[in-house]
């Protein structure tokens, strides 16, 4: 592999800039792998490179049943922060956040992490008391988080409709500065090639259509591309844990919904932080491209179709426009659809499952992009040792029967009312 | 969008409809609890065809069982429902 820098970028303005390997290599999967990752996603591909880097193990294969950056990694908001409210939550999502701050570095890699601060909005007393309660809680956890009042807001965001005909008044907000954005398919290749550059097979266009398990335990999978043998098998595709789940006969606490988000024509930079309204679920953000990025509610009922329903669409671009009414003349000029695994608590699982040597790691609900980096560095730790991430123990499977949910909305085991 | 045949108004937008469960997924008040967990929690999430119980929330109000494909969206069959 050969390193990025500004220096080989000189060297090859010399020669043409004909010096550059392909960024991974495009192996055929062997007979068998000590660890076999399910799902080449961004957390699929940072597990393989955590399981490389931090446990020393890389006879590992990553199977992707489409190409790397084709799935969910490449339609979400790209949003990244770590402020939820729930300790368990919070103390996970920080802890990638940490490793966001660091990824373009450890990659080599730029994944154009911006961390631009992302802000929500108040829209009433109520509001502003749940996030008062909510940065006291991140606080109390050591994590930044900043309680601002109207002229704060006003002053961050000039664009926002503060006037007093808004149709959804401004009382205040709260900006978690270290919050931002991240290129999103620059994150799955950049982990793509460092685990690559540490010897683990990337396997495009394979899809995974049978495990196989003997006495109890898995040994290996089924793909288009023949049988694979596997001392461990990760599952990790979020968005269709339900089916490959079903492959061991397993049924989960999840079901699978379509989220949209839709982008306008590039402009200059006229929003340069994260703007979100949870009372309304819309979020707003500029892309470095210049486009407005904008993302509204799921669909709130079971769909793989990964084509949304045009009534949220109608929905969130009303609610930016109300928010931001310069958006009003600007073209939408592409929106794409994601299927997200929705959880019952609307926490992620990362969890052996009941079969030996299988594990799951899914239910991101709509949160999955900005989990990518500690989601792959907690499931490599579960896959390599047996034993959960101390971060990622409170999001084992038997939470539900337990009553131990993380049920940061508090609306109990109906992924449809999130 | 569906369009979603209501037995008893006709043919009315998804957007006056709430999904609620799969069917399989209704608990019984005299199931014991280990069976009502596993009924609530343990889903097949299919992608193919599903058999769903929608609430006609914003017309007529009732339970129905919508047959419906959650790949192509395609939809078979709506019934009254009858616990």
């Amino acid at each position: 592999m050969s390193r990025y820098s500004a220096l080989a970028l000189l060297r090859g303005a010399l020669t043409g800039q004909k010096h550059w390997d392909r960024a991974w290599r495009d192996p055929e999967p062997k007979k068998s792998y000590d660890v076999i990752v399910i799902g080449g996603g961004g957390h699929g591909l940072s597990t393989a490179y955590y399981l490389a880097k931090v446990h020393g193990i890389r006879n590992v294969a990553v199977l992707e049943k489409g190409w790397i950056g084709g799935g969910n990694t490449g339609r979400n908001t790209t949003i990244v922060r770590s402020n939820y409210r729930q300790p368990a939550l919070h103390n996970f999502f920080d802890f990638a956040l940490g490793l966001w701050e660091g990824m373009s570095d450890e990659l080599n890699f730029n994944v154009m992490f911006s961390p631009r601060g992302a802000m929500f909005l108040g829209h009433s007393d109520s509001d502003m008391t749940s996030l008062a309660q909510r940065g006291d809680a991140l606080r109390c956890s050591g994590i930044d988080a900043e309680l601002l009042t109207r002229a704060q807001v006003e002053k961050l965001v000039p664009l926002l409709d503060m006037s007093p005909a808004a149709r959804f008044p401004i009382h205040g907000g709260m900006i978690q500065r270290r919050g931002g954005t991240a290129r999103h398919d620059a994150v799955a290749w950049g982990y793509a090639r460092a685990a690559d550059a540490l010897g683990i097979d990337v396997i495009q266009n394979c899809e995974v259509t049978g495990l196989a398990i003997a006495g109890g335990r898995v040994a290996g999978v089924e793909t288009t591309r023949g049988g694979i043998g596997a001392g461990r098998v990760g599952i990790c595709v979020a968005g269709n844990s339900g089916p490959v789940a079903a492959l061991a006969g397993i049924k989960l606490p999840i079901e699978a919904q379509t989220l949209q988000a839709f982008v306008t024509e590039p402009v200059k930079p006229m929003i340069d932080t994260v703007i979100m309204s949870q009372s309304l679920h819309c979020y707003i953000s500029q892309s470095d491209k210049g486009g407005i990025v904008l993302g509204g509610d799921p669909d709130q009922f079971p769909s793989y179709a990964q084509r949304g329903l045009p009534n949220r669409l109608e929905k969130a671009a009303a609610e930016a426009i109300a928010l931001v009414p310069a958006l009003s003349r600007l073209r939408m000029v592409r929106c794409w659809s994601g299927t997200t695994d929705m959880s019952f608590d609307g926490s992620p699982i990362i969890s052996a499952l009941p079969v030996d040597g299988l594990y799951l790691n899914g239910g991101w609900c709509y949160g999955g992009f900005k989990a990518t980096p500690g989601s792959g560095f907690a499931y490599a730790q579960l896959l390599a040792t047996g034993a959960p991430h101390p971060l990622a123990a409170p999001f084992g499977l038997d939470r539900f029967a337990q009553g131990a949910t993380v049920d940061e909305a508090g609306v109990g085991p109906m992924p449809q009312l999130r | 969008m569906l369009l979603i045949d209501c037995p008893h108004c006709g043919p009315r937008a998804q957007s006056e409809f709430a999904y609620d469960r799969t069917l399989d997924a209704v608990v019984a008040l005299a199931m014991p609890s280990a069976e009502a967990m596993t009924t609530l929690y343990a889903r097949a999430n299919p992608r193919g065809w599903s058999d769903e119980l929608w609430h006609h929330r914003f017309g007529c109000r009732a339970w129905l069982v919508v047959r419906r494909h959650t790949a192509t969206h395609a939809i078979e069959s709506v019934t009254g429902y009858a616990p």
